[in-house]
């Protein structure tokens, strides 16, 4: 892949650019609310699912807070069981192990199934500034891959290309990338998913070097488990002798058992299925099945500085269910490719200014990406109060303050040309900094879901994107007041706590014992 | 940098993220578990196996009931009904179970394990075991017991046949499969035949992996009807 995230625009003209594409909005539209629909119904079959939502964001707080000692446990693990772990602190760094990695194999070339982390670290083009050639084999990223082209949603990266489109890009590319399409192609979707298998399986068959990411990490067993639909990823998994898997150090879970949380969580959640169809379970190498050689590449590149926000934290509980970003008219009306990086929608609004700082125009504009409508807050299956960073983040643009900056603490000023932004930031940080207020208009919106107004006014840049946007319909209760509810004489959520210097005295005595 | 300065870097940024709110070993009780163990009654082996068989069949499996005197017939139905000439069964596969397909004149593949994937590309059909099945999910689980071999060799192959065994290998939900396995073991959890929706959300089902997923229920209740 040639496209590149970097130099993006910043977000409000990236959006009225893409919003200006009526196919795109279309396709969007239809995906999404297709989507949000079939998981509503997927978890209202689970009647505890607040609990489980409760307890994976229990386990994802008490796992960050312990990073180091899980990160330490996990590594013992995966060597013990034949693996090989590297520590990379930032991408140039990640991508310049894997690429030593693929070339010591004396291969030129990689299958690779789809991974966030190592579109976050741009390793495509590094690996072919080295001459190897990665190919993509999820068919949503086979076709990015093949449209020279960037993602545009976390599940469905290709949900901005419609089938003629996809039947074009297969006739003219796929001879360049290796096996032709087949004569005669047609734009059903059930041809051209074959054409991909032919395509891909010949790729698969020849492979001897496979890159991976992984879902989740098991710090006292050392596994590494990967949730697929395809079967590209067991190909990649199983069938290359030498695997390397690039994960995200919040991936790490302490046990075994918190699969049982986090497996009933996710496929729900992103795919609307009571499991996705494969996900596979490797623990280091086993002798005569799968690779021989596996390579573990831990990748900071600003993870431990997001750690170092007590409020911006939460976001690195995110198993990238993309379930918020179907729910968001923003992302809706923007698409993927406004939000300038791998993570696109509310989770990339709150995470990549946190990975990559907000020094840049088009980090700095993605906090105010929002409506702070709270949908996200709302389905996100690890309870990120993602509106709650939203606000954190703006003021830190608008206001500057202590940040780290890789594992530098550092204080930066605020940012200029932002006056609209600020104004914005008043008028949203007046009802953050009144949490009662905030809850009673939850409450109230909650209650009178038919009253809430169908177009939300925003000031400031936030106008851009409100004018024409329809709100989705909001929860009948929101999580804050079922957590008040159900655990509100029990110990908040780990990190979720709303920040001290912000609370009132009020807020204090809700919050129970601060973590 | 060499990779062992980065691991101290990472370690050293995120002890100092955590300074004084955490860091190091975890202390006190771990989270509450006030999750359900199982969303269904667990307490009747043929409601969970009806449960299976609609959720194998919700997600295109498609579910056959036999006895242990039926199961060489049925299999050799299914190969046949496929037109497979050769069919690949892990060493731990008892013998029987593929008699009548043998008797057929369907070739039981030797020496599996040899096999290029290449080779296996070649195969027309896979006959296993299985570890366990998740009733909730219609999920199979295969953790590379002798019944059920490598992982390879039910990926490549177009056409699985997978036996659950009533009523010992059915959990009612996750949180019951998973102290019944060992991670130790690589293992592959199997819902469905693979699928796509990545084209206008349009779901088709066989990508990569076996495109045709048969459940076999062996035992049991005799099936209604
Ligand atoms: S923030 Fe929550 S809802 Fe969004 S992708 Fe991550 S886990 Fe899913």
């Amino acid at each position: 892949m040639s496209g590149t995230f970097l130099g993006m625009p910043a977000f409000p003209r990236a959006a009225a650019e893409s919003t200006g594409d009526a196919r795109l909005r279309a396709n969007l539209r239809h995906a999404t609310r297709t989507i949000r629909d079939k998981r509503a119904r997927a978890v209202a079959e689970l009647p505890d699912w607040q609990r489980l939502r409760a307890a994976g964001a229990a386990v994802k707080d008490r796992t960050l807070r312990h990073l180091d000692h899980y990160l330490e446990q996990l590594e013992r693990a995966v060597t013990e069981a034949g693996g090989t772990v590297h520590w990379a602190a930032d991408a140039a760094e990640a991508n310049r192990i894997v690429t030593g990695l693929v070339l010591a194999t004396g291969e030129r070339e990689a299958v690779k199934v789809k991974s966030m982390a190592t579109q976050e670290t741009g390793l495509n083009a590094a690996l072919e500034k080295a001459g190897i050639r990665a190919y993509e084999t999820d068919l949503a990223e086979l076709i990015v891959q093949l449209g020279d082209d960037l993602p545009s949603h976390i599940l469905v990266p290709a949900i901005h290309r419609n089938r003629g489109e996809i039947r074009d890009i297969f006739r003219e590319r796929m001879g360049q990338w290796g096996r032709p399409a087949p004569d005669g192609l047609t734009d059903r979707p059930a041809e051209l998913a074959e054409a991909a298998r032919l395509h891909l399986r010949e790729k698969f068959l020849r492979a001897r070097v496979a890159i991976s990411g992984a879902n989740f990490m098991v710090a006292e067993t050392g596994t590494l488990v990967v949730v697929e639909s395809e079967g590209n990823g067991r190909m990649c998994l199983t069938l290359p002798e030498t695997l390397i898997s690039v994960v995200g150090i919040e991936k790490v879970v302490p046990t075994w058992q918190d699969l049982e949380i986090f497996l009933q969580l996710l496929p729900r959640s992103s795919t609307a299925e009571r499991m996705n169809p494969y996900t596979s379970m490797w623990t280091g190498t086993t002798d005569g099945d799968g690779p021989r050689d596996f390579h573990l590449v831990l990748l900071d590149n600003g993870r431990t500085d997001a750690l170092a926000d007590a409020v911006g934290r939460q976001a690195l509980r995110c198993i990238r269910c993309s379930a918020c970003l179907n729910v968001c008219p923003v992302y809706e009306r923007a698409g993927g490719h406004a939000y300038g990086s791998a993570y696109p929608g509310p989770i990339g609004a709150i995470l990549t200014p946190q990975l990559r700082g907000v020094t840049s125009p088009l980090d700095a504009s993605l906090p105010y990406a929002s409506s702070l409508c709270g949908a996200c807050y709302d389905v996100c299956p690890v309870a990120i109060n993602i509106p709650e960073v939203l606000v954190h983040l703006r003021e830190r643009v608008v206001e500057g303050g202590e940040v780290t900056v890789r594992g530098t603490r550092t204080r930066i000023r605020p940012a200029r040309g932002h006056a609209a932004e600020r104004a914005a930031m008043r008028a949203a940080g007046w009802a953050f900094g009144h949490p009662r207020l905030l809850r009673a208009g939850q409450r109230l919106a909650g209650r009178a879901r038919r009253l809430q107004p169908r177009r939300l006014p925003l000031p400031g840049p936030g106008r851009a994107w409100s004018a024409t946007r329809d709100l989705p319909p909001l929860p009948a209760e929101p999580f804050r007041d079922w957590w008040q509810r159900t655990r509100g004489d029990r110990q908040a959520p780990e990190g979720r706590a709303d920040r001290a210097d912000r609370a009132g005295p009020e807020e204090e005595r809700e919050r129970g014992e601060s973590p | 940098m060499t990779g062992a300065d980065s691991r101290s870097v990472v370690l050293a940024r995120i002890r100092r993220a955590l300074h004084g709110e955490g860091g190091g070993p975890p202390e006190g009780p771990a989270p509450a578990r006030d999750y359900l163990p199982a969303h269904t009654a667990e307490d009747d082996p043929a409601a969970l196996a009806d449960l299976l068989a609609e959720n194998l069949a919700d997600y295109r499996a498609l579910v056959h009931r036999c006895t242990a005197d039926g199961l060489p017939g049925l299999v050799a139905r299914l190969l046949t009904a496929r037109g497979a000439r050769t069919v690949l069964a892990p060493p731990g596969v008892p013998g029987d179970w593929l008699a009548a397909a043998t008797a057929a004149g369907i070739t039981r593949v030797p020496a599996p394990g040899a096999l290029t994937a290449r080779e296996l590309d070649a195969v027309d059909s896979v006959l296993t075991g299985c570890a366990l099945a998740i009733a909730e999910t219609g999920t199979l689980v295969l953790d590379g017991s002798p019944d059920q071999g490598l992982r390879r060799f039910t990926l490549v192959p177009d056409h699985h046949i997978c036996v659950v065994r009533l009523p010992e290998q059915v959990v009612a939900s996750v949180p019951r499969a998973l102290p019944r396995l060992d991670p130790a073991r690589p293992q592959t959890w199997i819902s469905g035949p693979s699928a796509t929706s990545d084209i206008e959300l349009d779901r088709v089902e066989g990508v990569h992996g076996p495109r045709t997923l048969e459940v076999v229920l062996l035992g049991g209740a005799a099936p209604p009807g």
